[in-house]
Order: structure tokens, then C-alpha cells, then sequence
């Protein structure tokens, strides 16, 4: 499982990033601009991925990640004119601070009680961002200004507005957390992880300290969704509290169950599928969530373990 | 000689029953201990207390000189006890590999060379002859090879104390055979505490035999001893009528 040649899964993940590089150039407008968001939503997915795939965590709480990265960079824009880059530090700062908080308390629990923590905490974070509507925009939520979204490198200055540096900043954000996530899952750390999943009791008995690895990798997995929220604040100018509410936290766990949880490539094609569905259907019918639903009840039935996951069982037993 | 491990009014009560009860016991290091007794005697709840899967209600337990009483599991498999389990654990869906990787990449202090963790796993599935399944998945095995790959992360810990609880359960003759003699070698370089139904394996491997009866030890001598020992003969081996 994990000797089979890393070349090949290295070359296919290299692949994937240069196809969606290239479709940059040739995409037309609209769908270039959904797939740029489709990718820093992709990024959440791999966030959550960590958590849920690979250490079997299951979290109804990760909007709070990502709108920590999302408020965390937003609001240090907005509020404190910070710039382009210390504000996405701030948001991922924020992300994996609070990942730290919520992940010493919540991992006291386990199975259905973990769910239930997270998701009240989440609800929290969203209450706390409505409370302080004078300095979040409550439900109304804030429009980061166009002059501020501006990335300085040197003596060049791209404007995130722009359709082209803002898919290639989701790109880059996406391909760097695609490989980290590579890394890490064929690392022994990721080994640790898969076993924790697998069976926790034995892996202590090998002398591992479960706790602290499982707040590791909470602290990754929060810190990854604060970076797709912190890049979404940045890249579409946009705060608001939906972010926080329990369908973002929900909408993650749709797309890794439906791309394939514990695949590296699973969330981007979960999150690519969804939001094409909606897309598609809509474009025909106002009742698209009908249709939406009966794609999701196929698919449950004849790739039960995602696209990705499915296909790995049955054909490539090397994908990672 | 000081003993590895001792426990000093070591008990455990589940509700009102005293599952163990106030056991001193003390293990020689090298030896080859068997722990046997009826079912209920309280052996895997005292073996689990040594290797902190549960905790103790009241006594102290000390390995190597340390009280190690408070110590959560895992610390205790870092300082050398290393437990196999009753009921196989293996991790089903990962190979066999794997498997043994988890425990052998942990005792590596050099975490940096990828040889090393090759060289350690490939050397732990080859003492117990499972070399040539490496790539297949644990769940995959026959029953009789899960017991080994059992063993064989219990030996890629590098265990000072290797707790061994009912290994040859569920294994053919031919297995327990072979198996005898991976626990002789094992016991050049580890201490063995070994919980046996199987009183033809007990009687060759085990130095000392420790008899557990209702919580309490029962006694405890040599093989000849504890066959010759009538209180034992009682509780365990039947009475003649």
C-alpha cells in the first residue's frame, strides 16, 4: 500500500496541477472564475480530508476554521489596513490557534460526542461573529475594498481582482497544500494517523501517544481551512457569517465523502463534481436540488467509498 | 538480582467484584514466567494493570526500579513493556508491513534513514516467518499468521518486557511448535510474561509458573513444583475423586 512507487503518485498529483494550469488559458471567463473558487474550496475539503479521512475524526464544526481564516485575514484588512500577505498570516494564525483551543477540548470526546463539541462550538464562533456585528458586519457581512486587495512583490503589485493572478493565487495555494497533504500522508506521521483511524487502543499499546498526534493533526487540518477561508477573504472580497454557519460545515464532508475520504485528490474532485452539479442542473430547472439529490443517492450507491475511493478499491490500488 | 517488574497489593475492582486482589508479585529479569489459572482468575485484568490498559484501584507497580503506576500506557511500552493481544488486533486494513512499520519507526531514534525502518521491519517479519507476505493486507492473513504478525510488533518494539497474553490460542500443532521456539529466542533478549491455557507449552517454555486463582496468587514455583503443588491441583488441574 504505501511501498508502491511514489513516482507515479508524485507524477499524477504534478499532472493534475499542470492540467488545471493550463486550463487558465483556455477556460472561458465563467468557468474560469468557478474553477478558481472551486480550488480554494478544494483546499478546505483537503483541510477537512486530513481530519476526517485519514484520522477517522468525523467534525461538524470546521466553518469555524474557515471562517477564522476568513474574518482573520478580512478583518485585518479591513479594520487594521494590514497587507496582503500579513493578513493571510493573521487568518492562518487565527485558524490554527483556535484548531489548538477547540482541539484540546473537543479530543476529551470521541465518535458521536466529537461531532456534537464541534458543531456547538462552531455554533459559538457564528453566534460570537453576529454579536459583534459592529466590527464583523454581522449577517450583512463585510466587502473587503478592491484597493486594498493588492499583493506588493517587490516593485510589481498585482491586483487580486484581476481573473488571472486570482486563479493563479488559488492555484498556487491549492498545489502547495496538495503536496503537503501528499507528504504528510506517506510520512510516518501519516502512517501514525491511519492507525489511529484503524484502531486507536493498539496503536498506544505501540507506544504512541494518541492524544497529542490527534491534536497535531486538528491543528493541520484547521490551519489548512483557515488558509482556503484566509484565501477567500483575499482573492473575492467577501466576509461574511454563511461562512460560519453549520452548512459550511457540512458542505466539506459532502465533498470528501462524495471525491473519496482518505484520497489525496478526492476533495478536489468532490468539490469540483458539486459544484458542477448545482451548475449544470440549475442552468435547466429551479428544482435542481431534486436533481442534485438523486446524482448524490447514485453515486452513494454505485461508488459508496467516493469517486476516487471507489475507483482506488477497484482499479488503481496505488492512488495515495 | 533486582527483579524487572514488581507489584506491591496491586488490585482492581470491577463493581464489587475484586478482579485482582492485593498481588505482589515479582518477575526476574531473562525469565520465561507463565501466569496460568482458571478462567476469571483475574490473569488478563493483572497483566493489563502491568501494562496500564486499565488502572489499578489501590497498589503500586514498579518496572526497573521506577513506580511506574501513573503512567498512561504508551509511556510504559516507550520504558520497554510491550503487550500482544488476547483477542488479535492487528490492523486489518493496512499490510503486514505496515503493521510492523508502526512499531519499529517509533523505537528509532534516527528518524531521519528510510533504510533503517525497512531493515527493522523486513528483520521482525522475518523471525517470525512472515517475510514473504509483507505486501498483504493483516485482514488477509491466515488466523495463525495474524498471531504472529502479532507477535512480531511486539518484537520490533525492542521489548525489555514482552507480555504475551494466550498466544497460541486458535493455532494447529505444527504452529505451537515453531511458536515454542520463536519465544525461546525471544527470551535471549527480553523478559517474557506469558498467559497460557496450554499446559504442554507452559510446561517447556515457562521457568517459573505463577497460578492465579479468584484474583489471588495461588502459588508459584517451578514447573515440578506448581504440578506437584495440591492446592493448585484443586483449583485448577481438578480434584481426584
Amino acid at each position: 500500500m504505501k511501498e508502491v512507487s511514489p513516482a507515479k503518485a508524485y507524477a499524477l498529483h504534478l499532472g493534475v496541477i499542470a492540467l488545471l494550469f493550463a486550463l487558465s488559458f483556455v477556460l472561458p471567463e465563467y468557468h474560469h472564475g468557478l474553477l478558481a473558487r472551486i480550488m480554494v474550496l478544494a483546499v478546505f475539503a483537503m483541510g477537512y480530508n486530513m481530519l476526517f479521512g485519514y484520522v477517522g475524526l468525523l467534525s461538524l464544526g470546521h466553518a469555524m476554521f474557515f471562517s477564522a481564516g476568513l474574518y482573520g485575514a478580512g478583518l485585518a484588512v479591513i479594520h487594521l489596513g494590514w497587507s496582503v500577505p500579513a493578513a493571510f498570516a493573521a487568518g492562518l494564525a487565527c485558524g490554527a490557534l483556535l484548531a489548538l483551543i477547540i482541539g484540546v477540548l473537543a479530543l476529551r470526546t470521541s465518535g458521536v460526542a466529537f461531532m456534537i463539541v464541534t458543531m456547538m462550538f462552531a455554533q459559538v464562533f457564528y453566534l460570537i461573529i453576529l454579536y459583534f456585528a459592529s466590527w464583523t458586519g454581522g449577517d450583512q457581512g463585510l466587502v473587503v475594498p478592491q484597493s486594498a486587495r493588492v499583493l506588493v512583490l517587490g516593485s510589481t503589485s498585482l491586483g487580486l481582482t484581476n481573473p488571472t493572478v486570482r486563479y493563479m493565487s488559488a492555484l498556487a495555494l491549492f498545489s502547495i497544500v496538495l503536496l503537503v497533504t501528499l507528504a504528510v500522508v506517506r510520512s510516518r506521521y501519516g502512517r501514525v494517523l491511519v492507525a489511529i483511524r484503524e484502531n486507536e487502543e493498539r496503536t498506544k499499546m505501540l507506544g504512541y501517544d494518541t492524544f497529542s498526534n490527534k491534536l497535531a493533526a486538528v491543528v493541520v487540518s484547521g490551519t489548512i481551512c483557515a488558509a482556503s477561508g484566509a484565501a477567500y477573504a483575499l482573492l473575492f472580497g467577501y466576509v461574511g457569517s454563511t461562512f460560519a454557519s453549520v452548512q459550511y460545515s457540512i458542505l466539506p464532508l459532502l465533498w470528501v465523502l462524495l471525491g473519496g475520504a482518505a484520497t489525496t485528490l478526492g476533495p478536489l474532485i468532490g468539490t469540483l463534481f458539486m459544484y458542477y452539479v448545482v451548475d449544470i442542473t440549475s442552468g435547466y430547472t429551479s428544482a435542481y436540488l431534486l436533481i442534485v439529490g438523486i446524482a448524490l443517492i447514485l453515486l452513494v450507491l454505485f461508488f459508496p467509498k467516493g469517486i476516487l475511493g471507489t475507483i482506488r478499491q477497484r482499479w488503481l490500488g496505488w492512488l495515495p | 538480582m533486582m527483579p524487572l517488574l514488581t507489584t506491591k497489593g496491586l488490585s482492581r475492582n470491577f463493581g464489587g467484584l475484586r478482579a485482582v486482589d492485593g498481588v505482589d508479585f515479582a518477575l526476574m529479569p531473562g525469565e520465561i514466567r507463565a501466569v496460568i489459572g482458571p478462567n476469571g482468575a483475574g490473569k488478563t485484568t493483572f497483566v493489563s494493570l502491568v501494562s496500564g490498559r486499565i488502572q489499578p484501584s489501590s497498589g503500586m507497580i514498579v518496572f526497573d526500579g521506577a513506580d511506574i503506576t501513573n503512567l498512561p500506557a504508551y509511556a510504559r511500552v516507550r520504558l520497554g513493556i510491550a503487550y500482544t493481544f488476547q483477542i488479535t488486533s492487528v490492523f486489518a486494513n493496512l499490510t503486514a508491513y505496515d503493521n510492523v512499520a508502526l512499531p519499529v519507526q517509533r523505537t528509532l531514534t534516527d528518524g531521519r534513514s528510510k533504510g533503517a525502518v525497512h531493515a527493522g521491519v523486513m528483520a521482525a517479519l522475518e523471525r517470525t516467518g512472515l517475510a514473504d507476505r509483507a505486501h498483504m493486507p493483516a485482514g488477509q492473513l491466515s488466523y495463525g499468521h495474524q498471531r504472529l504478525l502479532e507477535v512480531a510488533m511486539g518484537l520490533a518494539l525492542k521489548p525489555r518486557l514482552l507480555i504475551l497474553d494466550e498466544p497460541t490460542q486458535g493455532l494447529a500443532d505444527s504452529e505451537i511448535d515453531n511458536f515454542i521456539g520463536l519465544v525461546r529466542e525471544i527470551a535471549k533478549s527480553a523478559t517474557v510474561l506469558l498467559i497460557e491455557h496450554n499446559m504442554p507449552v507452559v510446561m517447556q517454555l515457562a521457568d517459573r509458573i505463577t497460578v492465579f486463582n479468584a484474583g489471588k496468587i495461588l502459588a508459584e514455583g517451578t514447573p515440578e513444583q506448581v504440578r506437584a503443588n495440591a492446592e493448585v491441583q484443586a483449583a485448577y488441574l481438578g480434584t481426584t475423586p
